[in-house]
């Protein structure tokens, strides 16, 4: 299954589900829910961490919490 | 007259302009104080409004009501600890409007707690400009709540704000969210235990019952007994909650927000963003930035800080001219005034710092920095948001280690704090401009670059990758199952509001003053007291010593006194501490006097100048440089025959001072941060070991 890690930049999905509870947790909060659209912004020069845009703002992340957010 | 009282509590998330209508509200009217139990900086101002008299607590931004870092800790105590002088009667959550759907969740949990509570929308024109549409009225409907609009940049709306809060505003009763549905049982058991009368304040009891700080161990292992008897799962519970509020705010939002444009303020932030983290112009950017931010703290601060050493030094000699002479006079004149010195010449020095950051931070800059070296800085063991405290403790490690607090991650946390004193503060500046000065020639490589400048640079660069180094170690030491991530939002670019920076500016340079003040005082008091009384009587009779050994000079001549108080210092307790540690730092190339000036260091690092300058006897102007210098130059070591300020020496006290936590204030406020001993005491005895070997090594080897 595809995850958020690997979306190119420019590239959208919509959120399934997480393979972490902890992390997602924050990542609820955060107004990342199954069923929402994330879209990959750019990428941090050093290949990690990485941007996304979700619900209307910018949210930066690891590119290992990213590969906890699963997509449909 | 009798004045009525409320108290008012700010809530919001970060980014969402909290700060501003704090400011907005309260002026100048505020003060840094502690919350109860934890040693978190609490920020309240007041305002009067009609007879009234608002106090206002500005509480951590924080995403939601379940705390994640320290500072989000505080939020839920404060909301809920009823018995608390300062209970607020008044909520105020602030929600960036460009991003209702994420604001709205904590407003619903903030609700939820039943306390009258009132929504401000800030960002409004933002909201507008990225084609969002609120109807504010159905925003009021949908919510149940009071809605106003404020502008952070012009302060319309804010009076709105303060008669609206001086009103009766009512609670609602009703939840936004049931959570009675995911476990009925447990709440009416802590309500009946805790006297409370809302549901969400008795489940939140259940969430959160080891990190609320009011309650009794009793109490916790009460709730916790009975967590297992009613299988309440926090995680799960937690997870359910959260998308079932979402799934209720995002349904009553299609009532509310109509969106028309495109989104305009995200394709300009895309644009900036696209430079600031570009992978060449990203870390170029970045590096211009410190580069400033270095020349600010460094040349711009100079002539302030000599205006204050100079103003001190006036005071001192004016204080010992016009005071009756005695004890009481020495103390204030030699303990207190350049105690008070110490601390008010650093006031320039951090008041540019903030500046710097407080921009940084308002502009949305910092959490691209943060972005930009979160890589390389994990790779070291730290955090990206490490960087702001490693930047800091270029001025003083003593703000810097209270900026390593919204590290969420406790590890991430610790090792920050434990390597950030490693960066070179700038008490340690006079240290090294001396020493320089003292044994590295005045010469020019390729005719441009200066020698003593590049050691100056070697210095802060040793410093940095002592930091470094020793948080990877302490990555591979610390066995910790925890769980560190990396989750933060990236806030849209604006303007600085200048008036947010000074006040950021005014109000931490106040609380260092205060705070550091009173430890760096004491201290200098003591050591005051240490130098300036002795055993026995080469103490007492120090004068007939001296005219005894130089029979020719006059007993009024100014060397006479200079030698007088050599020989007291020398005999004094300071001077027999200095003694007694000698031994041990022989090794080092080291004598007694420079172990009194490694004691008296303790207090401040840069105190090391002026020790030296009383034990070279070098008189009363000991401000002038070249004196000390001159007489430095001119001691000899009694054992070699040759120059004691040998570049071996030289070398071996830089490094010395480069790595030895030589500072109380930096201890004290480890110790306030981290509520235990044991990092402070670990961080001195890893510190002067790292700097006891670093000296030994270079003083073996260059002498």
């Amino acid at each position: 299954m595809r995850s958020v890690a690997q979306l190119n930049p420019g590239e959208k999905g919509i959120v399934n589900n997480f393979t972490n509870e902890y992390i997602s947790l924050k990542l609820l909060e955060m107004g990342v829910l199954p069923g929402t659209e994330v879209q990959m912004r750019f990428v941090a020069p050093l290949g990690c961490p990485i941007c996304i845009r979700v619900s209307g703002y910018d949210l930066s992340l690891r590119l290992e919490e990213a590969a906890t957010i699963t997509l449909s | 007259m009798s004045n009525a009282s409320i108290n008012v509590a700010l809530v919001g998330n970060p980014n969402a302009g909290k700060t501003s209508i704090f400011n907005l509200l309260t002026g100048m009217n505020q003060k840094v104080g502690n919350f109860p139990g934890v040693t978190m900086d609490k920020v309240s101002g007041t305002f009067r409004a009609k007879d009234t008299i608002a106090n206002v607590i500005d509480l951590p931004g924080t995403y939601s009501i379940y705390p994640r870092s320290m500072d989000e800790r505080v939020v839920f105590d404060v909301l809920s600890d009823q018995q608390a002088h300062d209970f607020p009667d008044k909520i105020v959550v602030i929600a960036d409007a460009s991003n209702l759907e994420r604001n709205l969740l904590l407003f619903s949990e903030i609700q939820d707690l039943g306390l009258p509570t009132v929504l401000v929308l800030s960002m409004l024109d933002v909201a507008n400009r990225s084609g969002l549409n609120i109807d504010l009225r159905a925003l009021e409907e949908e919510f149940n709540t009071t809605v106003l609009t404020i502008n952070g940049r012009t302060g319309e709306g804010i009076s709105e704000l303060k008669s609206t809060l001086l009103e009766d505003i009512s609670g609602t009763s009703e939840l936004f969210y049931n959570i009675n549905e995911l476990s009925p049982e447990i709440i009416p058991v802590i309500k009946e235990k805790f006297g409370l009368d809302n549901d969400y304040v008795a489940y939140q009891y259940a969430q959160q019952t080891y990190s609320k700080t009011f309650l009794t161990n009793d109490e916790k292992h009460f709730i916790a007994d009975k967590k297992v008897e009613y299988n309440f799962c926090d995680r799960q519970f937690q997870t359910t909650e959260t998308v079932e509020r979402y799934k209720i705010i995002r349904e009553k939002l299609t009532r509310i927000v109509t969106k028309t444009d495109i989104e305009t303020t995200a394709t300009r932030n895309h644009k900036i963003d696209k430079i600031l983290t570009h992978k060449i112009y990203g870390y170029l950017i970045f590096f211009v930035v410190l580069f400033a931010l270095f020349q600010s703290i460094f040349a711009w601060a100079e002539p302030f800080m000599d205006y204050i050493d100079f103003g001190f030094a006036k005071l001192s000699s004016w204080a010992k001219t016009y005071l009756p002479s005695g004890v009481f006079t020495d103390l204030i004149a030699e303990g207190i005034i350049p105690g008070l010195g110490g601390v008010v010449i650093f006031i320039p020095q951090i008041a540019l710092l903030f500046c710097f950051i407080a921009i940084l931070e308002e502009s949305g800059y910092m959490a691209r920095v943060v972005f930009l070296m979160d890589k390389i800085m994990r790779k070291f063991g730290l955090n990206g948001k490490s960087v702001v405290p490693l930047i800091s403790g270029v001025a003083c490690a003593i703000p810097a280690i209270m900026a390593a607090r919204n590290i969420e991650s406790w590890k991430d946390r610790i090792i920050t704090i434990f390597v950030t004193p490693f960066m070179s503060c700038s008490a340690r500046l006079p240290v090294y401009a001396i020493l320089i000065a003292l044994v590295i020639p005045n010469d020019y490589l390729f005719g441009i670059l200066s020698v003593q400048g590049l050691a100056l640079m070697s210095l802060y660069l040793i410093g940095f990758l002592g930091a470094i180094f020793s948080a990877l170690l302490m990555k591979k030491i610390l066995k910790v199952k925890e769980q560190s991530y990396f989750i933060m939002e990236l806030p849209i670019y604006r303007w600085p509001k200048w008036k947010n920076v000074w006040i950021t500016i005014f109000s931490k340079s106040k609380t260092f003053v205060f705070e550091a003040g009173k430890i760096i005082l004491a201290i200098s008091i003591i050591l005051w007291v240490l130098a300036s009384y002795g055993p026995g009587e080469n103490f007492d009779k120090a004068e007939q010593f001296i005219s005894n050994e130089y029979p020719q000079l006059s007993q009024a001549s100014p060397e006479f006194d200079d030698l007088v108080s050599a020989h007291k210092l020398e005999h004094s307790y300071a001077g027999i501490l200095g003694k007694s540690i000698e031994p041990a730092i022989k090794p080092l190339g080291y004598d007694w006097k420079i172990g009194i000036a490694l004691i008296t260091s303790f207090a401040a690092r840069e105190v090391f100048v002026g020790t030296i300058a009383t034990i070279y006897s070098v008189g009363s102007d000991a401000e002038d440089e070249s004196t000390i210098k001159d007489k430095l130059r001119a001691e000899i070591n009694p054992y070699t025959g040759q120059p004691m300020y040998s570049i071996a020496l030289g070398v071996s006290l830089m490094l010395f001072y480069a790595f030895a936590m030589q500072c109380m204030s930096t201890l004290a406020v480890v110790y306030r941060e981290t509520k235990s001993w044991k990092w402070p005491i670990l961080q001195l005895v890893y510190m002067s070991a790292v700097a006891y070997i670093f000296a030994l090594i270079a003083y073996q080897l260059l002498k």
